[in-house]
């Protein structure tokens, strides 16, 4: 016989014990939770904090007389003849004469540096766009180059030691910017272009309209044709084939393929598809092939557990009712099944849409100035853009990397909440 | 090979047992001779012979794996979903030969329905669930044909009442009783010969239990019912016959009156006594 206080003693020293690892255990936990919050919390100011620059853009106003004798135009002028006039030259007289005490050589090259070097081409637009504009004076909200804009945006009147200046800019052109500052010209604006225009080689011109379209082509493709092999492979997997070693050995095969570093998929779409099929290079279409191996995988295993997790019962409910095999799968088990499946699916275009790699073996990664229109047409990836300018040399792709790296996450949230907005959708209870 | 290890384990079984009582009728509207079924390897039910008579309750009764629900899914063919499962012998629905190559399931189930365990509506308004039956077999022509098969099958099944006004409401949302109910609707709405049903009243209070005998015997008017049940008490009150099945054979089968009062065999005795089971 055990005496009843010692065994009572005994109890309460191991549930004190038990208690202990209770509350060490929940603290572990949320430390971990902590932890990957402040992670979270980190990338986001760090990325916020360097991108958001890139949403606005300096303008400077300037007065620009479209003087018919300096142009060598007059509003009757042919499409043509505006095309061949020397807006460049045009350009770098008016700065001249309406900065009279600029007089070396090297200043007013300074002084031409402040405007971006697309300038003639803007006004040239501006004339095509309308001829009556010839000899009389407009107001022209020019685009400032990449370093004034990032002087400006950054450490003007902010009287920063030496080496925290950033903004490629001399004393002349600071000169410069304090007098467009006092005459008001200067201004800030919400960055369009950023969202109008594809890659450039100057900063202040580039934008991301051209990766976000070649993102949004490529994704398509991907979607087309996963999504629908992805179910028709997971269906025969788990409603129709036989289940033997064949079956097993393809199993097993897939699993292993969600596993595959997925250069290896670009590396194959090289082989394949670019010499064996001889399709063009850094196309869309291309692109969209070999995110289509790459997903497959993903959304066959998440598609064969929705369809796992249907009840048997309604299977044999349909079954007993006299419905054939494809009826029961196509009227109950898909319908049932399809929340996960789409979860899967939009999980794998998301892994698709941040996807660099297998993208720079088939050509994706070329400089591409001209926005994608079709699946044919050369195009790069959100991804490959930041790559591609996180890259570069000149400060303004900084902050241009960063803003990208948000609208590329912003694609991503929306995404995944589309998943899980759909799953509540969808979602029935049985 | 397989087929003599088979013919071996049949012919042990045959000298092992012999089915007491009356097994045999005259006209019968389901006839099973000499089946076996088998998991694989493992045998489950041995040489049963059966018959089902026109209109009748029978019901089939036994301990926990004695292979009745086994039986019962043999008798529309619902173990074909098994792969490991193999049935051979004679089963015979009027002149059909029900395990024939040229049998197509869907037609067998379309007359041999079937009515679970647990309540399975399909996850569908109350409407679909009854109206699905005879759109996949394509039994009415229009939408006035099916709104009134759909409203004859609830009511003939006591449901039409509880719930008209929401016909629409999903199916699972019904209670469990109700919803047996339906599933019992769903079965009858593409006119079956023969409904088998699998301890349908199982995960039902005994309110429901009541309610849904009562449809079993109203329903054994119109159709042959063949039905597996835990509860002796069920057996005796809604079936014409009782099968006693004990590990996979057919011990005794007789009127139910005669098995509850007077059984024959000592293993059907000692079960509706309760020593065994």
């Amino acid at each position: 016989m055990i005496d009843q206080e010692i065994v009572a003693q005994k109890r309460a020293a191991q549930l004190a014990k038990r208690h202990r690892a209770e509350s060490r255990f929940k603290w572990f936990g949320r430390l971990s939770i902590g932890f990957g919050l402040l992670c979270v919390l980190f990338l986001f100011t760090d990325i916020i904090s360097k991108g958001i620059g890139a949403f606005t853009q300096t303008y400077i106003n300037i007065e620009i007389p479209f003087d018919e004798e300096k142009l060598g135009l007059t509003p009757q002028s042919t499409e043509a003849e505006i095309k061949a006039a020397s807006f460049g030259s045009f350009f770098k007289k008016t700065l001249r004469e309406q900065n009279p005490e600029v007089t070396g050589r090297k200043d007013k090259r300074s002084l031409y540096a402040l405007f971006t070097s697309d300038a003639p081409l803007i006004l040239r637009d501006m004339v095509l766009a309308d001829p009556s504009i010839i000899g009389t004076t407009q107001t022209v909200s020019m685009i400032a180059d990449d370093d004034f804009d990032t002087y400006y945006k950054h450490s003007y009147g902010r009287d920063l030691p030496e080496d925290k200046v950033i903004g490629r800019i001399n004393d002349f052109q600071v000169s410069m910017l304090n007098k467009f500052v006092d005459a008001g010209v200067v201004e800030k604006r919400f960055n369009t272009i950023f969202f109008s225009n594809a890659d450039s080689r100057e900063p202040e011109l580039a934008g991301i309209k051209g990766a976000i379209m070649g993102s949004i082509l490529t994704l398509f493709v991907t979607l087309i044709l996963s999504f629908p092999i992805a179910v028709a492979t997971a269906i025969y997997l788990e409603e129709f084939a036989p289940k033997n070693k064949f079956t097993d050995f393809i199993e097993v095969n897939i699993n292993n393929l969600a596993a595959v570093p997925s250069v290896i998929f670009g590396l194959l779409g090289l082989a394949v598809f670019i010499n064996f099929f001889g399709m063009p290079r850094s196309v869309p279409l291309v692109g969209g092939f070999v995110l289509t191996l790459m997903t497959l995988p993903t959304i066959i295993i998440s598609s064969r557990a929705a369809i796992k997790a249907v009840p048997p019962s309604i299977r044999d409910a349909a079954l007993g009712m006299g419905a054939s095999k494809v009826q029961t799968v196509l009227h109950h088990v898909l319908p049932l099944a399809m929340p996960g499946m789409l979860t899967g699916t939009i999980i794998g275009m998301a892994q698709a849409l941040g996807e660099t790699a297998p993208l720079l073996m088939i050509g994706m990664v070329a400089f591409i100035v001209d926005t994608p229109a079709s699946i044919t047409d050369s195009a790069t990836v959100l991804p490959v853009q930041i790559f591609l300018w996180s890259d570069s040399p000149e400060r303004a792709f900084v902050e241009k990397t960063s803003a990208a790296i948000m609208v590329l996450l912003g694609f991503l949230i929306f995404m995944n909440s589309m998943a899980v907005w759909l799953r509540k959708r969808l979602e029935r209870r049985w | 090979m397989n087929t003599a290890i088979n013919n071996t384990m049949s012919e042990i079984a045959k000298e092992t047992y012999q089915t007491v009582g009356k097994p045999l009728l005259d006209s019968p509207k389901m006839s099973i001779k000499n089946t076996n079924v088998f998991y694989g390897a493992k045998q489950a039910i041995f040489d049963v012979n059966l018959d089902v008579g026109h209109n009748q309750v029978i019901s089939m009764i036994g301990p926990s794996g004695c292979g009745k629900s086994t039986f019962l899914r043999c008798l529309n063919r619902m173990n074909d979903t098994i792969d490991i499962c193999r049935v051979d012998g004679q089963l015979m629905l009027d002149d059909l030969n029900i395990y024939d190559k040229k049998v197509d399931v869907v037609e067998l189930r379309a007359r041999v329905g079937m009515v679970f365990q647990k309540p399975n509506p399909f996850p569908k308004s109350i409407y679909e669930n009854v109206a699905y039956g005879a759109r996949i077999h394509g039994l009415t022509d229009n939408k006035v044909e099916l709104d009134e098969l759909v409203e004859k099958s609830l009511q003939r099944c006591g449901l039409w009442k509880e719930v008209k006004d929401r016909l629409d409401e999903p199916a699972t949302g019904l209670s469990g009783g109700q919803q047996q109910r339906l599933c019992i609707a769903r079965a009858i709405a593409v006119n079956p010969e023969v409904i088998l049903m699998d301890e349908p009243c199982s995960a039902l209070d005994p309110i429901a239990t009541a309610t849904v005998e009562e449809l079993i015997h109203e329903l054994s008017e119109n159709f042959t019912i063949c039905i597996v049940t835990h509860s002796m008490q069920q057996a005796a009150r809604v079936s014409q016959r009782t099968a006693y099945f004990h590990l996979g054979k057919l011990i005794e089968v007789n009127d139910t009156s005669t098995v509850f009062t007077n059984p024959e065999h000592k293993l059907t005795e000692e079960y509706i006594t309760g020593r065994i089971g």
